[in-house]
Order: structure tokens, then C-alpha cells, then sequence
């Protein structure tokens, strides 16, 4: 196996808006299945991607019913990485910068993220051998 | 002299700033630098073959390893024949590899 | 020894009214006053937040009236007796028009074709 690395992603997007999201959660699975840790500073509208009450709904365009759109949600993708994670002994530590919760209201969370700062990512920007910050536009 | 990773998200045909970007990928590598430019999601778009796709050429004769997520340019239908010359279909694990061996990363 | 971060700006006036901030610079703030050592490049039209005297006051919906607008040329002067080296892609001014002597004082214009030299100063470049 890899030498165990400890990579940080700032992420910025709410889900739903764009690309981003998703290829961010792409490069999380990918250091997640390489058995890194991995640090996530959640920041402005990405503090909605672990949003406990996202739903799932049907899709009438389609003919599908909910169950058959089988559609996972944003947050059931950062419970599974979180879960696989923990089965190959690594760790997914996501912090949401606690203002940008505060002023979305978006104060409910899966379990797994905590609340943070700034400094949480600084601390893991010293702490990680590398960070990659994601814009949004 | 450093190694950069520069990923790049953005659609040339829908966004000024990606030549700025391109630009700076040349003038890293022209100052003695290993760069790498990832093109994903909409960033591949201008990995197909087209009037635009010189610039990418370009960079790869300046030095620069040009590489497209292979799983954007499938989304998108952008076969590996379609391709500008100097680019190459890669998959996004590149990315932590890189991010791991301690690239300078700016994504864009 | 201690990381060594530079932070690229380039999106502009990006929800800066619903914020009363930019994000970034108040991002840039916060973590210097974390004890980060991070500097700030201003390129793109983000070169327009070290004009001096812009003015976003006066948004009110009905009743309610923003009594914080955002004072960007203001926090980003601030930057610099904090100890942040605030540099700016002078021919991205130059482009839009701005004459040296509207920019804040204390940002350092810096040549594009300088750019690669001063990315070798920092363990970390950041596109914000």
C-alpha cells in the first residue's frame, strides 16, 4: 500500500450548482481508496453538501418513482466516503466553517462533519502534506 | 525548480480567463518548472480536436503534460481519436498522485 | 518550519453585497489572524478591490437597509500592516484602465512574467 499521506481539499460550492461538487467528491473517493486521510474545510455554500435534510424524490419526466430514481443525495455520498474511509483505516475529517453555517441556516448535519473556523484550515494546511483549494466561480 | 499541478475546469469557449491560465502554465515551464495541466469537467472541451485546440498543443510543445480526466471527456463523448494532438486521457487518481508527491496545486 | 501560502483572487464583487465581505479577503483575515503566514495576488478583475473609494452603500429592501456594506479597497489596505504582502498583476490594471495612483496604498504591482518567480516563494499557491 501507499505511503499513508494526509491530503486537505477547501471545497466552496453548495451542491446541485455545478461540476464541482461532484469532482470533488471524485478526488476525496480516489485518496479515500489510495487509505489517505483526508481533511475537508468546508467553506461558504459546500457547508450545504452534508445537509441532513436533503431528500430524495421521484422523477415523473422519467416515469420513475422515488425508489426506482434511486437517487442518492449529496450527503448519503460524504456518509459513504466517511464509512469507507473508516473501513481502510483512514479518516475523513470535514470541518464547516461555522459562520458560513450560521448564515445559511444550514446548521443540520449528517453525522461524521464538525463545526470549525479558519483556523481549522490553516491547521490542517500545517498539518497535511498538501492542500488543494476548489473555487467556486 | 518546482512541480506544479494545474487542473482546469473551465470552458475556453465560455470563459476569457482559461488563456491567462494556459499562459501561466507556459511561463511556469519556461522557467524550468515540471507542470502539469488537468483538464476536467468542462476544461476538456477544448481537448477535442478544433480551432481552439492549438493552444493546448501549444502548451505541450512549451514542456507542459497535458492531460484529460478520462471520465469527462466519456461524459461528454470526446473519444481518444478526437484528441489534439499532445494531449492524453488520464484518470482523476493523477490528481492525488500528484497532490501527493507534493505538486503545487491551483485549480482554476 | 512554518507553511508559506499565496492566495490568487480573481473572481470579483462574487456575493460580496449578501456577504458584506469579500470572502477571500476576509478569509485572508481570519487565518493571519490564526497565525497563518499567507500572502494575497490580486489578478483579473479582482485587481479592481484596491481601487480606492468604492462605495457599496445605500441596499434596502423595504424597510430593511444593509448598514455593513462591504468596504473592500478598505480591507484590503488592511491586509498590509497585518503583516500580508498584498501584490497586484499590473498589467491586468493596466488593461481596465486603473492608474497606479487609484490603487491602495502598500500593494505591490508585480509583472505578469514575474509571476513563476514569485509562485517559488511559497509552498503553496492557492486559486481562490
Amino acid at each position: 500500500m501507499a505511503d499513508k499521506k494526509t491530503l486537505t481539499f477547501a471545497l466552496m460550492d453548495p451542491p446541485y450548482e455545478n461540476a464541482r461538487t461532484t469532482t470533488a467528491l471524485r478526488l476525496i473517493d480516489a485518496a479515500v481508496r489510495r487509505g489517505y486521510n483526508v481533511n475537508v474545510f468546508a467553506y461558504e455554500g459546500a457547508v450545504y453538501i452534508p445537509f441532513a435534510k436533503q431528500t430524495q424524490h421521484p422523477n415523473a419526466v422519467h416515469g420513475r418513482d422515488a425508489a426506482q430514481e434511486d437517487h442518492p443525495n449529496p450527503k448519503d455520498w460524504v456518509g459513504a466516503l466517511m464509512a469507507e474511509a473508516n473501513r481502510r483505516g483512514a479518516k475523513v475529517d470535514w470541518v464547516q466553517c461555522g459562520l458560513c453555517v450560521d448564515e445559511r441556516g444550514a446548521g443540520e448535519w449528517i453525522e461524521g462533519p464538525r463545526r470549525g473556523s479558519p483556523a481549522d484550515f490553516w491547521k490542517f494546511v500545517e498539518e497535511s502534506d498538501n492542500t488543494l483549494v476548489i473555487p467556486t466561480k | 525548480m518546482g512541480k506544479y499541478l494545474l487542473i482546469e475546469s473551465r470552458d475556453p469557449f465560455d470563459s476569457h480567463d482559461v488563456a491567462s491560465f494556459y499562459d501561466l502554465a507556459t511561463g511556469l515551464a519556461k522557467a524550468g518548472n515540471e507542470v502539469t495541466l488537468f483538464l476536467v469537467q468542462n476544461g476538456v472541451l477544448a481537448a477535442r480536436q478544433s480551432a481552439r485546440s492549438a493552444a493546448l498543443q501549444q502548451l505541450a510543445q512549451a514542456g507542459v503534460q497535458v492531460l484529460a480526466d478520462d471520465f469527462s471527456l466519456r461524459e461528454r463523448g470526446i473519444t481518444s481519436n478526437r484528441l489534439a494532438d499532445g494531449v492524453k486521457p488520464s484518470p482523476l487518481d493523477i490528481v492525488i498522485d500528484q497532490l501527493a508527491e507534493g505538486r503545487k496545486a491551483l485549480w482554476h | 518550519m512554518a507553511k508559506k501560502a499565496l492566495s490568487i483572487i480573481e473572481s470579483a464583487y462574487r456575493a460580496t453585497l449578501e456577504e458584506q465581505d469579500d470572502t477571500i479577503v476576509w478569509l485572508t483575515h481570519a487565518m493571519k489572524g490564526a497565525g497563518a503566514n499567507v500572502d494575497v495576488l490580486l489578478r483579473g478583475s479582482a485587481v479592481n478591490y484596491a481601487v480606492k473609494g468604492q462605495d457599496a452603500s445605500g441596499l434596502q429592501f423595504g424597510e430593511r437597509k444593509q448598514t455593513q456594506p462591504p468596504r473592500i479597497d478598505e480591507d484590503v489596505a488592511k491586509l498590509v500592516p497585518k503583516g500580508v504582502k498584498v501584490f497586484i498583476v499590473e498589467e491586468d490594471l493596466a488593461e481596465r484602465g486603473v492608474q497606479r495612483s487609484e490603487i491602495v496604498a502598500g500593494v505591490e504591482p508585480i509583472s505578469r512574467g514575474k509571476l513563476a518567480q514569485l509562485f517559488g516563494h511559497y509552498d503553496h499557491v492557492w486559486h481562490w
